[in-house]
């Protein structure tokens, strides 16, 4: 195969244009990630003025603690939830706005807006909104006979943050989903109503499978999302509470690290992200090689 | 099996663009009926009307006596076959042949029995288990037939199904739907932009031009006898050459365009028509000289400029004349084949020359 080839005038000009971008990568990734691989090996005591090498102990700990493996399965609940509701709206809105003609473009933008708010002001909104002494929300839940208290109610602060989460979440999602449906023939579509489909029929045995290679790639990127990106929304709304029921694993990288002081177990845990993360890039590489799967 | 009706149909798009323009046809139960007509004259609009895929704007549609205007296309029964063959691309045949006959709630065994005969019927039999992107481009042609003929509907309703295979291909295809459609004996409607598929297909031929029927008849009838110039010059390959009647009769003409209505301003004549021969007959003669010849292996093409005239003219001979280019030499035609045309209306200016 050929490639395309660039010469430069000097031997050193492509290193410096690269300089940039190396250097970021190594003072803001590759020196924390090593230094947190290096933590994670180490333990300090309780006033921080001895530091031993304990090997995977902070590992194995990690794993006996009741905590952890509750950050775990809140975790599992999140990313799950924050995927479903998130890709399930983003599906219906884009399925809606597909089948506009004129005003398929406002609402396009529209539906991006929330994309460009920052995690931690959409956390913010959702706590205002759902705000148990000031809320819109929980006042109208009061009406339906339904005492909202997040504060309280470790489910109650579950669906806020996943609420809050998803919201932000739909716009990214909305758009592939949007893409992905406009490169469907519509002469499918119609073979498929003259061979008698009724159109919910015709949505799940015709359009959705055709969309899953992009229900697959916002899939891997939502739980990623999920995953490592709500930080600013947890903070903002729960702090991980109450009772540790919205204590997601990278929140509580920060909860023990920050807050807790415990750097060993704290570096420990972003290890463990850090192996999910490589994972999850590895599937969704594999499958961006082989794109269709029908 | 039905017969379909289409009374003043019309369709008219966003934006005030008259696709269709009033339609009157019937087709008859068990007719194959050929749609042809040039590039955006409303033929896959019109066709897609009949189907259910496009909203009626005026005019009423019947299929066997009911009007099915406001008709979901499955309710129509009906069967279509794109040009593009609009295959499921995540089912494998034998899926993409089941499916219009799932959702109408067919028992399996009647499934697998209807898929299997169209299968064989098609010779698509070993691909059963195939997706379509793993056929050629001649199978999915045969698949998307397939689909529309598993359903046993009452009409088939094709849109250029063989403008995407190659010639040889579209050849073999061509015979055999003719002989499908025989066989089936199911009312077709079949659009086309080909020429020899318009004329060899149908039963009858309806020529289109800018959302009106400019004729309806045989397709010998058509060839034979066009109605309007847009028809003559349409139909047929070489196009037939227009000459004004001014010019034949300064040619000396006069006698033998007597019988002609006193409007005709055009004569129109097929290129098979103007002979190298002399006939026995009393004919006309025009002179001319060859511009280009062209050898089409068993018919040659002359290209020719008529003496006092601008108009360049076309001949077509069978076998391969001993005639150079820029030669100069007489042409001879019979009265019999002239067609008589009015300028002004476009039309055909008298029923039957003979
Ligand atoms: N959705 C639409 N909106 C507006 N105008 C349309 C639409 N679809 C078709 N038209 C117009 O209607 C006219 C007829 O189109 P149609 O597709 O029926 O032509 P056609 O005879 O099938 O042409 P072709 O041989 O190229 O397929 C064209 O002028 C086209 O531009
Ligand atoms: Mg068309």
């Amino acid at each position: 195969m050929q490639t395309k080839q660039m010469t430069f005038p000097s031997r050193w000009l492509p290193y410096a244009l690269l300089a940039p971008q190396v250097a970021i990568t190594l003072v803001f990734f590759l020196w924390p990630a090593s230094q947190a691989l290096y933590q994670s090996l180490l333990r300090q005591d309780a006033f921080g003025l001895r530091t031993t090498f304990v090997g995977l102990d902070n590992f194995a700990r990690l794993f006996d603690d009741p905590g952890y493996l509750n950050a775990v399965s809140a975790t599992a609940v999140f990313a799950v939830g924050t995927t479903l509701l998130s890709m399930g709206m983003a599906l219906l809105l884009a399925a809606t706005v597909n089948r506009m003609l004129r005003s398929r473009e406002s609402y396009t933008t529209l539906l991006v807006w929330p994309y460009a708010i920052a995690p931690a002001i959409a956390g913010v909104l959702w706590w205002f909104i759902f705000n148990p002494s000031i809320g819109i929300v929980p006042y109208i839940l009061e009406i339906l006979g339904y005492r909202w208290n997040h504060r309280t109610s470790g489910s109650d602060a579950m669906l806020l943050v996943i609420f809050a989460a998803a919201w932000k979440q739909i716009s990214y999602n909305f758009l592939f989903f949007l893409a992905g449906l406009q490169s469907i023939p519509q002469s499918l579509i119609e073979a498929a109503a003259i061979d008698g489909a009724s159109p919910f029929k015709r949505f799940w045995t015709i359009v959705f499978p055709l969309l899953s290679p992009t229900t697959f790639f916002l899939m891997v990127v939502n739980v990623v999302y999920a995953m490592f990106d709500t930080f600013g929304v947890i903070h903002a709304t729960t702090q991980g509470g109450p009772a540790q029921a919205t204590n997601i694993l990278v929140y509580k990288v920060y909860a023990d690290g920050f807050v807790g002081l415990n750097l060993g177990s704290s570096a420990a845990q972003s290890v463990i992200l850090m192996a999910i993360v490589v994972v999850l890039t590895v599937i969704q590489f594999r499958f961006i090689e082989r794109r269709v799967n029908y | 099996m039905a017969s379909i009706q289409l009374t003043g149909l019309k369709k008219t798009y966003a934006g005030n663009v008259e696709a269709v323009k009033g339609i009157d046809l019937e087709i008859a139960d068990g007719e194959f009926v050929v749609l042809v007509g040039p590039s955006g004259c409303g033929k896959s609009t019109l066709l897609r009307m009949v189907a259910g895929l496009e909203t009626i704007t005026d005019g009423t549609l019947k299929i066997d006596d009911r009007v099915v205007n406001d008709l979901e296309p499955a309710e129509r029964d009906i069967a279509m076959v794109f040009q593009n063959y609009a295959l499921y691309p995540h089912m494998t045949v034998f899926g993409n042949l089941a499916y219009g006959l799932k959702n109408r709630g067919v028992k399996r065994e009647e499934i697998e029995r209807r898929v299997h005969d169209a299968a064989a019927m098609l010779e698509i039999e070993p691909f059963l288990e195939r997706k379509p992107r793993k056929l050629s481009g001649g199978q999915r042609q045969r698949v998307a037939m397939g689909r529309a003929l598993v359903r046993e509907p009452s009409a088939f309703l094709f849109d250029e199904p063989l403008s995407n295979l190659d010639a040889k291909l579209r050849v073999q295809m061509r015979v055999e739907i003719k002989q499908l459609q025989r066989r089936l004996k199911t009312t077709s409607l079949y659009v086309t932009h080909d020429q020899l598929e318009a004329l060899t297909l149908g039963d009858r031929l309806v020529v289109l031009n800018g959302g009106s029927i400019e004729q309806v008849g045989t397709p010998m009838e058509v060839y034979e006898k066009p109605a309007s110039m847009f028809v003559a010059t349409f139909i047929g390959s070489p196009a037939m050459n227009m000459l004004p009647v001014a010019y034949l009769r300064e040619r000396g003409a006069n006698g033998l365009l007597d019988h002609l209505a006193a409007d005709t301003d055009v004569i129109g004549i097929r290129p098979d028509d103007l002979r190298i021969e002399a006939p026995d007959e009393d004919h006309l003669v025009v002179t001319g000289t060859v511009e280009l010849f062209e050898a089409a292996g068993a018919e040659s093409h002359l290209y020719v400029s008529l003496e006092g005239s601008d108009q360049p003219t076309v001949i077509r001979t069978s076998a391969r004349p001993p005639v150079a280019e820029g030669e100069t030499m007489r042409f001879h035609v019979l009265p019999s084949a002239l067609h008589p045309f009015n300028q002004a209306s476009g039309k055909r200016t008298q029923q039957g020359v003979s």
